[in-house]
This record gives C-alpha cells, sequence and structure tokens, in this order.
C-alpha cells in the first residue's frame, strides 16, 4: 500500500490513474481496464453461487491445477509443429487438466476416507508441483519460448489484446445469462440440494454447469490475475456482497459490481505506475472494498453491531433507573445512591440520566429524580416482565428459584410483547398483576 | 437401480395398490453396513402414520431410502403401485431442520415457492400464481408476516414452519416429515397438530417420524415402531402396547447391529 501512495503522491501517476479510470490512458490501458472489469464481473456472478456451494477450495484447486495442462499442451503442441503460446491449444490443455484435477477430488472422496479438504490439498499441491516440473521440461525445450507459460501463474495483464476484451465479454455475458435463466435452480441446488432431489429437480445437470462455469471463469482470469489469485476474485466480491443483502438474488448483481469494480480500480491502479502488477492490485482493491463492507453495511456490519449493541446496553440501563425509581416512593432520590445500587460509575450514571432525560421519562434535578408518568409506565413493564419470566423459568424450565435472577436479569429487556402475551396466557393474570408500586 | 417386471408389488397381495407407500423387505446400507433390514410396510389411506424408535434406529433412512436419496439394497418400495419417479408430484418431503444452512441468503416465502417447482420448467422463474399458493401456505403456517424476512432472523420453530409451508406448497397427497416437532416452541407444535388434523380431513396421508412417546397416541392414528427392522405397525390401540415399545427401545439389537459390521467389514465399507 506504501507503494500506490508514493505512486499517486506524483503528480503524473495520479494524473495517470485518472486517465486509467476515464479510460483515456490509452488504448492499451483502456483495452486492460476493459478486460479485467468485464472478468470482475463475471467472477463475482459465478463466485456467489460459488460460495454459498461451497466450492472456493475446489476452485482454487482447479485454478493451481491448470499450470500441468498449459506446460503439457504446449509440449505436445511443439511436438505436432504447432506455434504459439496463447493459442486455444494452452487453454484447452488447461481445462483439461482443471477439470482432471476435479474429477480427481471427487474420486478420492467417494473411493477413500479422506475428506475433501485433504482431497483438495493434496490434487492442488501434486498438480502444481507437476506443473513446476514440466516447466523445467519446458525451458531445455530447444525452442525457448517457454517463458510465457510462466506468466500465467502470476497472470500479465499487460499482454491483453483487443481479442482477449471481447472473449471476457463472451464469458461475461454466459455468466450472467446463466445466473438469469438459472437463478431458481441454482438456489435449490445450494440452499437444500436434497429437496430438489427428491422433488426431481435434474442438480446434476445445473451442479456441472456451476461447475463449468467456475473453470470458465478460473480459464478467463489465467492471463490477467493468474492462477494463484483467480480464487480471489471468485471469493472476495461474493463475500462482500454478503455483507449488503441476504437474498441471493441481490447478492449477485451487487458481486458484479464489487468484481466489476475490483477490475476497473486494481488496473487502473496499476496501470498509473511502474512495476505494480495487476492481479494482485486488483484482489487487493477487492479486499479493501470487503473490509469496508464488513466494517460500515448496515445491520450486519461490525460499526452497525456495535451500534445495536451499545445502544441495547442503554436501554437495558435507562430501565434499570426507571425500575429503580417506580421501586421508590415519589419523593425524589439521588442519583448517586442508584448509582451505586447498580454499580454504575460516575461517567455511566451521567450518560444513563441523560438518555433518560431525553426520552422524557424522569424529572427533577439528579439530587431528586422521580419517574414521569411515562417513566412510572416503563419501569413497572419491565418488573411486571422481570417477574412473568421468573416464574416461567422456575414453572416450565424447571430452573432453581436461586439461579433465576442472572437470566431474568437481561432477558426481561427483551421480551418481544407476543412472548408477553403468551407468557402472560401460560402464567395466568396473578403473577402478571402482583404487585404495583411499592 | 434397474425395476424389474417381477419386482413390482402388484403380483403380492399382501400389498395394497392402492396405499400411498408399500415397502417391500427393503434392506438400506450406509457404507455397506445395513442398517434397515427387511422392512416391510404398508401406510394405510387417510391416516396420520407416527414413526418411532430409539436414536439410530434408522427412522430417517427409512423416509430417505423410499424417495430414493439414499439408495436400497434390496427390496421394493412403491407410491400408489407405481415406483417414486412416477410419483413425485404425489408426495411432498419435510426434511430435518439441521439439513440446511440457516443463514443462507434467502427468504421464507423464496424457501415457500420451492415447493412449487415441480410444476415449473427448468428455465422458467417463479410466477405470481405460484408466488400467491406460497404466501396461502406460508399464511396456513401463521407466517404470512414474515414471508420476506430472511431465514437466518427466524426462529427455530418459524423455520420449521417455513419447511412445512414448503410441503404444503406441493399440494400431495402423501406427506413424509422427518421430526417436525423436534425442538419447536408450543406455538409451532400446535400449528403443525392443526395442519395433521386437516391434512387427514382432507383424505391426506401423513408419516412423521417422531421422537416424542407422549404425544404419539394423542396426535397420530397409526405407529410404525422400528429399531433396524420393523418391530410393529398397526393402529395405535394395537401396535402402541407397552411390550412393543419395550421391544423397540429395550436395549441395542447386538446380533443385528454386529451381523452389520461384520458385512461391512467383508466387504470393505468399514475399516
Amino acid at each position: 500500500m506504501i507503494a500506490i501512495l508514493a505512486a499517486v503522491e506524483e503528480a503524473p501517476a495520479g494524473v495517470r490513474l485518472l486517465d486509467a479510470l476515464l479510460l483515456s490512458g490509452g488504448f492499451h490501458a483502456t483495452t486492460v481496464v476493459l478486460g479485467t472489469t468485464l472478468l470482475g464481473i463475471a467472477a463475482g456472478v459465478v463466485g456467489t453461487f460459488g460460495l454459498l456451494r461451497r466450492r472456493a477450495l475446489l476452485a482454487d484447486a482447479a485454478a493451481h491445477a491448470t499450470l500441468p495442462g498449459l506446460a503439457g499442451a504446449f509440449l505436445v503442441m511443439g511436438w505436432l509443429g504447432i506455434e504459439g503460446r496463447w493459442s486455444p491449444g494452452l487453454l484447452l490443455g488447461a481445462g483439461l487438466a482443471a477439470a482432471l484435477g476435479v474429477l480427481a477430488i471427487r474420486a478420492i472422496v467417494r473411493a477413500t476416507r479422506l475428506g475433501e479438504d485433504a482431497a483438495i490439498g493434496t490434487v492442488l499441491s501434486v498438480f502444481f508441483g507437476a506443473g513446476m516440473v514440466l516447466l523445467g521440461v519446458v525451458a531445455r525445450h530447444p525452442r525457448g519460448e517457454a517463458a510465457g507459460l510462466e506468466d500465467s501463474i502470476f497472470g500479465a495483464a499487460a499482454t491483453m489484446l483487443p481479442g482477449d476484451v471481447v472473449l471476457l465479454a463472451v464469458v461475461a455475458g454466459i455468466a450472467v445469462l446463466a445466473a438469469v435463466l438459472l437463478l431458481k435452480e441454482l438456489r435449490l441446488l445450494c440452499f437444500d440440494e436434497e429437496f430438489g432431489r427428491v422433488i426431481g429437480r435434474p442438480l446434476g445437470a445445473v451442479d456441472a454447469i456451476l461447475l463449468g462455469l467456475i473453470l470458465l471463469v478460473v480459464l478467463a482470469g489465467l492471463g490477467s490475475v493468474g492462477m494463484l489469485l483467480v480464487v480471489g476474485l471468485l471469493v472476495i466480491p461474493p463475500a462482500a456482497a454478503g455483507f449488503w443483502s441476504d437474498r441471493i438474488g441481490r447478492m449477485v448483481p451487487i458481486a458484479a459490481l464489487v468484481g466489476g469494480a475490483s477490475g476497473w480500480i486494481g488496473s487502473a491502479i496499476s496501470a498509473s505506475a511502474p512495476r505494480l502488477p495487476t492481479g494482485p492490485m486488483i484482489v487487493l482493491v477487492a479486499a479493501s472494498i470487503l473490509v469496508a463492507s464488513a466494517l460500515l453495511a448496515p445491520r450486519r456490519g461490525v460499526l452497525a453491531t456495535a451500534a445495536t449493541r451499545i445502544s441495547l446496553r442503554r436501554r437495558i440501563a435507562v430501565d434499570h433507573l426507571v425500575e429503580a425509581l417506580s421501586e421508590r416512593d415519589d419523593r425524589g432520590w439521588p442519583l448517586a445512591s442508584i448509582a451505586r445500587e447498580r454499580g454504575w460509575g460516575g461517567a455511566t450514571a451521567a450518560l444513563v440520566l441523560r438518555a433518560a432525560r431525553m426520552e422524557g421519562l424522569v424529572a427533577g434535578p439528579s439530587t431528586a429524580l422521580r419517574p414521569t408518568p411515562r417513566g412510572l409506565a416503563r419501569g413497572l413493564a419491565v418488573r411486571r416482565n422481570h417477574r412473568l419470566w421468573k416464574a416461567y423459568l422456575v414453572r416450565f424450565a424447571e430452573v432453581a428459584p436461586s439461579h433465576v435472577d442472572l437470566t431474568a436479569e437481561r432477558v426481561e429487556h427483551l421480551l418481544a410483547p407476543e412472548i408477553v402475551r403468551e407468557l402472560e396466557r401460560s402464567l395466568g393474570e396473578e403473577v402478571a398483576s402482583d404487585g404495583g408500586r411499592s | 437401480m434397474s425395476e424389474h417386471p417381477s419386482s413390482r408389488l402388484r403380483d403380492r397381495p399382501e400389498h395394497s395398490p392402492a396405499s400411498p407407500l408399500s415397502i417391500h423387505a427393503m434392506t438400506v446400507a450406509y457404507r455397506r453396513k445395513p442398517v434397515l433390514w427387511d422392512i416391510d410396510f404398508d401406510a394405510p389411506i387417510g391416516s396420520l402414520v407416527a414413526i418411532v424408535g430409539p436414536n439410530g434406529a434408522g427412522k430417517s433412512t427409512l423416509l430417505k431410502a423410499c424417495v430414493d436419496l439414499l439408495p436400497r439394497a434390496s427390496g421394493t418400495v412403491e407410491f400408489w403401485g407405481r415406483p417414486y419417479r412416477e410419483q413425485r408430484r404425489r408426495v411432498a418431503y419435510v426434511p430435518q431442520r439441521e439439513s440446511v444452512d440457516w443463514e443462507f441468503p434467502i427468504t421464507a416465502l423464496e424457501v415457500a415457492c420451492m415447493g412449487r417447482y415441480p410444476s415449473l420448467g427448468l428455465l422458467r422463474r417463479v410466477g405470481r400464481a405460484d408466488r400467491a399458493v406460497a404466501m396461502a401456505c406460508l399464511e396456513r403456517v401463521g407466517l404470512a408476516e414474515l414471508a420476506h424476512r430472511p431465514i437466518g432472523r427466524l426462529s427455530g420453530g418459524q423455520q420449521q414452519r417455513v419447511f412445512i409451508a414448503r410441503a404444503l406448497a406441493q399440494e400431495a397427497e402423501l406427506s413424509l416429515m422427518d421430526e417436525p416437532f423436534a425442538g419447536v416452541d408450543a406455538a409451532t407444535a400446535r400449528v403443525i397438530v392443526e395442519l395433521l388434523a386437516s391434512i387427514r380431513a382432507r383424505g391426506g396421508t401423513v408419516l412423521c417420524v417422531h421422537h416424542d412417546l407422549a404425544t404419539v397416541r394423542e396426535h397420530f392414528d397409526s405407529v410404525l415402531l422400528v429399531n433396524m427392522r420393523v418391530v410393529a405397525a398397526g393402529p395405535i390401540a394395537q401396535a402402541f402396547t407397552p411390550a412393543n415399545l419395550e421391544r423397540t427401545f429395550g436395549g441395542r439389537l447386538t446380533l443385528l447391529d454386529s451381523a452389520g459390521q461384520a458385512i461391512a467389514r467383508a466387504e470393505g465399507g468399514l475399516r
């Protein structure tokens, strides 16, 4: 990240970044930005289903397994006298090897007592190792033009041509089309495959299509982000999308957006300064979006959760204040005496009092607090819930009365109105109404 | 599994083709270890049947083997005299609640709509009519107001009701339910009991894996007592007797169990 900051600080680099982002950084930079954006969209869409189907590690293994395929195809084509490094022949070899790796994992899981993680780890490392060995063989090859093969390990977006962008557009189109047409079946496959099989859906075929789409994205990503990092593009955007929605139908477009933005911004940054590799840059941008999502997303984000927790604690503290006041007579009581009872420090007590005043629950100076009518009503309600819950625990859950207060102390503040009604029904009015203001 | 003409049950007088579910000589193995031996059973039409037995007795396995989720080592299962794959549309299935990830990003209504998938083509989307049916089913289980809530924010009992709504949306004549009462709140149990009664009132049949012996008599007409084999089956008054319960729950069937282990070891299924 320091490198980026340093690069952006120089005015020319900053201008170049802006140019690249706005697709005016020259023909070559524009090609790369468009290509990686399309790749990010495809990966976001496919990755959402892959992640929900728990296929992330399988995708990673498939990506690593492409290496022996690439090297093998290169050697075979050499023997056959076919020229060229990025021909469809190489991709075919890569695809075959990846498919073989997936089949090997399936076979290991089915035929042995090894778990899927062991199978994936084994296949991933064995295939990648075999690929590295084959690369060594390729390097000794008389034609010696094998350097390009190594690019597919880390990716080399700079080599992207307009034809590649067209191919990536086709891949993104296939991914989006499959998601739109098969959303219903993919949702069923990922959520409840067993039920799908019981009602006779062809989920075997749908699963194969999903695996095929994952392989397609892996192959499409070899050129720009490389086989080591393409899994990041498949996993991170959907993971970020999960913070913004808990409906799969919305997660898919959000993940596409995050993936596309990562490709766009990451490749633009990489184009704006020398020696900033594109693939890693894209993954880092995606990861930044993920971190931002995890922090900032409403309701599911860390900050939102913390805010909820704090407001709950504040509500409970205010409950305790009005409860304490409702138990006393109304000649006015000092905050300090209640704070001592509850074990609040001075600052906490002041915050609680301010919150209670803002809600209009207490009146009078802090040396002689009295509940307002609303505050009194709330205090009585809290006491009543407390009683109901204690009675419920003792009578139905067979909790010893001496242990009841531990849980009742918190639960009473969380009881939803319908649960309170249910408690009243099962316990009768006598518990609910006993005692009023004492 | 290939269907030999001779394996059809129509020539066997002890099984009736009118029965929603006939199981004949079914043995089911898990990793080559038989866990259900030689099951014979005919579900009486229009009745509520509880499948009762101790943990590990093979109750869920029995249901799954009937609907082709698990392979049968031997035996025949027919629904109204035909194999399951020809009768899917007449059978609804409620899996155990623990069988899925309830954090999955999906709403209650979307799950209920899955009950309508059998009538939809592969590429067809869920239409308004199907969504209306699913909504009505959610309403029957008292979840209409929570239809658009993600399932992860429902209580355990509400999640179970979503599964039952999905089965209702299948509009089937026979329902197979795997422990619908397990771990649910009182309100949900009430809803399920009412639904069972209304299904029977319409002439439907229910097979329900049930763990609570105390309520079998109250909620069901018939019982199938299972412990690796059928101990007893029939109307509550005849089959649900202390003697049969003692035979069902009284200790592990060490002989069957070790025979199963031996078979598995011989065939290399277990180590």
